[in-house]
């Protein structure tokens, strides 16, 4: 499988009163054609930053500093913005967390699944309406032809999500970011999105990038996952790679962390709490939480260290040249 | 002994009524009865605007019930006056879902803790010092904190502060309206634990509202269901996982997303015509209840 899209070193920048701050730090990764890559994150970590960097959606005071996006060997980042703009939509469909802000509540959603057409040259004024009501029987909304004419309000927030999709898959992208596409639903309706969002992968051939908060989600829907922690992806590899052999510190207090176990014993929770932007701790991150420090990890910032070709992490603990550990500091309350 | 008692709840709003409009009615919670034991920690399950929120306010009366009766150690609660209800206060508190908004953002969090107990007028200046510092321990923070303001907080120290003003004027139950919900991850568990914590060392009582299945299921003696108003299923809590009756049971455990890539998967997708909501609860077996 060849790389439809890759990330490389990209470092996305707010420029705030009090100095810049880094919310995005040398992120690399690559998503192949008809995969998902699952990029989970607590809130904060860089998710969405990263996400609307890799379309070159950032407003100031934020600014990609650096970093290559290659998309079908084409450099994102050398791109006029009316060529980005075709690439947006076309190639790459953004579905946002929340459908409510990210639809007009003024047109009918037949109107602006038809506006996405147009804009990309898809479509006429009247094969719109058509193409509308047979995008809506794909993402399964019912009585298609009735509900092309309702306005956002009048949809449940499940057919809200699901006319995102229709709007997303309209042009035929080959890659769709999802950025917590369900964690505004109620977990049935999740369930229903997610399938909705595989089958549509499988029958268009979609690479999907999906964000989320969530590993249960994550463990359901990605062929590979990205782990995001402040602002660094700190863990990569194949999902069951991830689940079963997690490298990193962080995610493996993640996963020990769910509830699970005998009812009503205690969890295995991770000290601390997660640092603030423009104020990240000095090192690896992670450090003033992490069980395993050693000697270097509150002074030198961890590479990238390969488990295997496919699977890697940013850790100390991973580097075949560190020996001979010192005694493990203490690890702060919260 | 079952400390709380719930019978034949009712709680409509009207909406959009005007002088010459009669408005529509919504039947937020429908005829909702359970009991909660001493000690025991009740969940409350159910799709968004199922009546969870709602169930949870009636029972303190923060919001007024249309219909139904609440006992408190076998006291009538929707009975009391104002002034005596204020008084069944100090044993029944309520911890919100978002540590965000719930805290007033002007008061140190010593105050925070403290104002409950200078509203009962408990204790002097001193002795409710004191009791602060106390609570600020009892919930894992840290004293050196206590002049602090809340956005100077984390998230998940920010609902420590709300666990302990809800802790000072030593409740005997606690409503939890997704307690966790609006934490980061990683210090969920942290939250998790505090509150497993607390009710073993001071035996309190739990109704418990959540989405995260995995956590009620982690953490309740027993659930229930609602939805649409109604509680469609109910008993103990590894009965009510394994066997689930209602089918919208069923779908509702089924669509839990597992954090295992192995993990077996059979969606079951609920179809509303498939149960009647006219059905009563009836006992599927021995305090496993279900509405089939
Ligand atoms: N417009 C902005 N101005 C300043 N800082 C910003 C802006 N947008 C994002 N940030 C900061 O960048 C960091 C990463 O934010 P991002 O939205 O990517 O997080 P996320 O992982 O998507 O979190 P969530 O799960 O809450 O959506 C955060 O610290 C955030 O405060
Ligand atoms: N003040 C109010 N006025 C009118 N309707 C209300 C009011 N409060 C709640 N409702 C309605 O009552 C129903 C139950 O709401 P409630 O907040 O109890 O649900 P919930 O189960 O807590 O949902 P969630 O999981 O989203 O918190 C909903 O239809 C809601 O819109
Ligand atoms: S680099 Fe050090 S502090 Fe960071 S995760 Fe690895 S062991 Fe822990
Ligand atoms: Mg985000
Ligand atoms: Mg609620």
């Amino acid at each position: 499988m060849s790389h439809l899209l890759e990330v490389s070193g990209l470092t996305t920048v707010f420029d705030l009163p009090n100095g810049p701050a880094t919310a995005v730090d040398g992120v690399s990764f690559a998503i192949r054609e008809g995969e998902t890559l699952g990029l989970v994150g607590e809130s904060g970590s860089g998710k969405s930053v990263t996400a609307l960097s890799l379309l070159r959606l950032v407003q100031p005071p934020g600014r990609i500093a650096a970093g290559r996006i290659t998309f079908k060997g084409r450099d994102l980042m050398s791109l006029q913005e009316t060529e980005m703009q075709r690439v947006r939509g076309a190639d790459i469909a953004l579905i946002f967390q929340e459908p409510m802000t990210a639809l007009n509540p003024v047109f009918t959603v037949g109107q602006q699944i038809g506006e996405a057409l147009r804009v990309h040259g898809r479509t006429t004024r009247a094969g719109a309406r058509h193409e509308a009501i047979r995008l809506l029987t794909a993402v399964r909304i019912p009585d298609a032809p009735l509900r092309v004419d309702d306005y956002p309000h009048q949809l449940s927030g499940g057919m809200r999500q699901r006319v995102m999709i229709a709007i997303a898959i309209a042009c035929k992208p080959a890659l769709v970011i999802a950025d917590e596409p369900t964690t505004a639903l109620d977990v049935t309706i999740q369930a229903e999105i997610l399938d909705l969002l595989r089958e549509m992968k499988q029958s268009l051939h979609l690479s999907l990038l999906l964000v989320t908060h969530d590993l249960g989600v994550i463990a359901e829907t990605a062929d590979r996952v990205a782990v995001m922690y402040a602002g660094r992806i700190v863990e990569q590899g194949p999902v069951r790679e991830i689940f079963r052999n997690p490298q990193h510190p962080y995610t493996r207090g993640l996963l020990a962390s769910m509830p699970g176990g005998a009812r009503g014993t205690r969890l295995r929770a991770i000290e601390g709490s997660v640092p603030l932007l423009g104020a990240l701790p000095a090192g690896c991150a992670f450090h003033p939480r992490c069980p395993d420090r050693f000697a270097p990890c509150s002074t030198r910032v961890p590479g990238d260290y390969a488990a295997t070709p496919e699977h890697s992490a940013r850790c100390f603990l991973l580097d075949p040249l560190l020996e001979g550990r010192g005694a493990l500091p203490p690890v702060p309350s919260s | 002994m079952s400390l709380l008692h719930v019978s034949h709840l009712v709680k409509q709003y009207t909406r959009g009524k005007g002088l010459f409009r009669r408005g529509t009615t919504v039947t937020a919670v429908d005829d909702v009865s359970f009991s909660i034991d001493e000690s025991e920690t009740f969940g409350l399950v159910g799709e968004s605007g199922s009546g969870k929120t709602t169930t949870g306010r009636c029972i303190l009366r923060l919001v007024e019930p249309t219909s139904g009766a609440v006992s408190f150690n076998g006291e009538n609660v929707l009975a009391l006056n104002a002034r005596d209800l204020r008084a069944r206060r100090r044993d029944m508190q309520i911890v919100f879902q978002d540590p965000y908004s719930s805290l007033n953002p002007r008061m140190k969090a010593r105050h925070i803790v403290e104002e409950p107990l200078i509203i009962h007028r408990l204790g002097d200046a001193r002795a409710r010092r004191e009791r602060v510092a106390e609570l600020f321990a009892r919930v894992g923070l840290d004293p050196a904190h206590l002049e602090r303001y809340p956005h100077q907080f984390s998230g998940g120290q920010r609902q420590r502060i709300g666990l302990a003003r809800a802790l000072a004027l030593n409740p005997r139950f606690l409503v939890l309206d997704e307690p966790v919900s609006a934490l980061d991850v990683s210090v969920q568990a942290q939250v998790v634990n505090l509150l497993m914590d607390l009710q073993r060392d001071l035996k309190l009582t739990y109704l418990f509202v959540a989405h995260d299945l995995r956590l009620v299921e982690h953490i309740c003696d027993r659930v229930a269901v609602m939805h649409l108003g109604k509680i469609v299923e109910m008993g103990r809590t590894a009965a009510l996982f394994e066997r689930p009756q209602h089918p919208y049971t069923r779908a509702l455990l089924s669509a839990i997303p597992v954090a295992d890539p192995d993990a077996p998967r059979a969606r079951v997708v609920f179809d509303p015509a498939s149960a009647d909501r006219s059905n009563a609860l009836r006992e599927v077996e021995q305090g496993h209840w279900a509405a089939i």
